[in-house]
């Protein structure tokens, strides 16, 4: 028999660390730092406004972009909340989750050899959808020394004839890296000049914990080549829901939306509905879940600090990102023996691309006595070494 | 009172058990400053005590408490005033409060059991003064009191990884 699998799926690269994983889930009394979701459920309005549609029998099919009046409600909060303008019936789509959004986004303006650079560590979806989409994924490294910002320097060096898009995510998954106006501006620079497509994913932009999120759109004249991603889950405890949605402008969101059409139809209609709810009810909930994050960052940051593993504060996302160096071990070496020798698991920085290596990433979306807990053991295992 | 007074609050409301230490980290105050704001909060009488959320019928105990509503006639010059600061010096009555609708004050009140409940209420609340009417509520179960529900509530699960 020929080989049944395509060379593209051959080509993306599996999780390096799923034995790891594995074991994990097989071991008992783990503190578990590797979730990259919030430990809140959902607010309890968001879950009843469903559940009562549910109950009145919305359970069909909605319009590809999505329900008009989540579009509406949506194209209103992004305007009070970021100043970004869009349109709800041509510049909107609701998508299943930011993966989707992400997934459409790139396939929607990736031809075949098409450089996209997808500024690393990140989410490790990125580049494998590049790959898949036909691109090629060129990783630029944001560094420790920039606190994790994308530097315009490096960025300029990647690029070439052949890029197409840059690839973001603000607060950064895994760093906690936030980009300032300031910081996006040169950055908008060299994409206008280079006439290249930015990929914002903005998932996390209300987990900024001092001052308020600066959407990449609204910087310079970046709107009109600019996709938005941004999604319900992390903000307002909702990843089961999977709702997320890609803001672009009308040409762009066409193309998006008709891959959106034949690929997913439509995203979840109850997943909808109580996206239109969280808009509606939930910012008070949402700050509250915020704050709680922000004590949370302080505490186990000073934390990590204190027992030598040196840590930026993370101005956004739920991650704190401390360096192993110190310790002499590789951070696959340490997140393996943490987790087998200490039962807390986190994630290995390597596995996230380009400047990950020697770093751990930590997410601090558990509660607070898991947190202590966790730092108690992690002390432990490094005065053992 | 600022900014920083009421997160101290919020975050001690929720849990009073935190050290000045603790709470310093989490809100990147020193920590003498907020031994400080603390006491300047108790001295102001702000943070009336440090006290715990029980969930007694799971302690075991079989204390009764009930929900009584009076219709009172309000006196010249002091409303409801006096009267209510009779009624709260009775250590039976656990909470008292002005309403609005058909009664005028809410009291719970509790009591080994439900004799001495309504024997608490014949003969020392119903009978006085300015008093026109009772309605006695036995408290049958409790669900959630202050914020905290009192469902065993099962662990959702969550993957130990996920990106």
């Amino acid at each position: 028999m020929r080989d049944p699998v395509s060379e593209r799926a051959q080509a993306i690269p599996p999780s390096g660390i799923r034995k790891f994983f594995d074991l994990a889930l097989t071991m008992e009394g783990v503190i578990s730092l590797g979730v990259g979701e919030p430990d809140f459920s959902t607010p309890w309005n968001i879950c009843e406004s469903s559940i009562y549609s549910i109950e009145q029998g919305a359970t069909s099919y909605t319009s590809n972009r999505g329900l008009q009046s989540l579009r509406e409600a949506l194209s209103r909060d992004l305007s009070w909340r970021y100043r970004l303008t869009y349109n709800p019936d041509k510049e909107i789509v609701i998508t299943s989750g930011v993966s989707e959004a992400l997934d459409i986004a790139i396939r929607a303006i990736t031809d075949p050899g098409d450089e996209v650079i997808v500024a690393q560590p990140s989410y490790v979806s990125y580049a494998p959808c590049v790959t898949l989409a036909g691109g090629i994924p060129v990783p630029v490294e944001c560094r420790e020394e920039d606190k994790f910002k994308l530097n315009p320097d490096s960025l300029a060096e990647k690029i070439n004839r052949k890029t197409k898009a840059l690839m973001i995510n603000f607060p950064n998954n895994p760093t906690g890296a936030v980009m300032r106006k300031e910081d996006l501006e040169p950055i908008a620079d060299l994409v206008i000049d280079n006439d290249l497509i930015l990929i914002s994913d903005e998932v996390y932009a209300e987990l900024t914990y001092e001052g308020k999120h600066t959407a990449s759109a609204t910087v310079g004249d970046l709107w009109e080549r600019t996709i938005t991603l941004n999604g319900f889950s992390k903000a307002y405890a909702m990843t089961g829901w999977r709702i997320g949605y890609l803001c672009a402008p009308q040409a762009i969101c066409d193309a998006a939306l008709k891959i959106h059409q034949y690929v997913m139809l439509c995203a979840p209609a109850m997943g909808q509905v109580a996206a239109i709810e969280a808009l509606r009810s939930a910012e008070d909930d949402k700050n509250k879940m915020v704050e709680e994050y922000r004590l949370r960052r302080n505490m186990f940051v000073a934390g990590l600090n204190r027992i030598g593993l040196a840590c930026h504060i993370p101005e956004g996302a739920f991650y704190a990102f401390p360096s192993v160096k110190k310790t002499g071990l590789s951070d696959t070496e340490f997140a393996e023996r943490l987790l087998t020798e200490h039962r807390v698991a986190v994630v290995p920085g390597s596995v996230l691309g380009e400047g990950g290596k020697d770093h751990l990433r930590c997410a601090y979306a558990v509660s607070r006595k898991a947190l202590s807990e966790a730092l108690e053991r992690m002390e432990t295992f490094i005065d053992s070494l | 009172m600022d900014e920083s007074d009421l997160q101290i609050l919020r975050i001690i409301e929720e849990n009073s058990r935190l050290s000045p230490e603790e709470i310093a980290t989490m809100t990147t105050l020193g920590a003498g400053d907020v031994r400080a704001r603390i006491r300047a909060l108790e001295d102001a009488h702000i943070i009336r005590r440090y006290t715990t959320a029980i969930n007694w019928e799971k302690a075991g105990n079989s204390e009764v408490a009930a929900i009584i509503e009076l219709k009172v006639s309000p006196e010249r010059d002091f409303g409801y005033d006096r009267i209510a600061e009779r009624l709260s010096r009775f250590s039976q009555v656990r909470t008292l409060r002005l309403i609005t609708g058909t009664y005028d004050l809410q009291l719970i009140v509790t009591g080994r059991n439900m004799q001495e409940v309504s024997r608490f209420v014949s003969e020392h609340i119903a009978p006085m003064d300015r008093i026109r009417e009772t309605a006695t509520h036995i408290i049958m179960k409790s669900y959630k009191e202050n914020g905290n529900t009192f469902f065993e509530q099962q662990e959702t699960e969550r993957l130990p990884f996920s990106f």
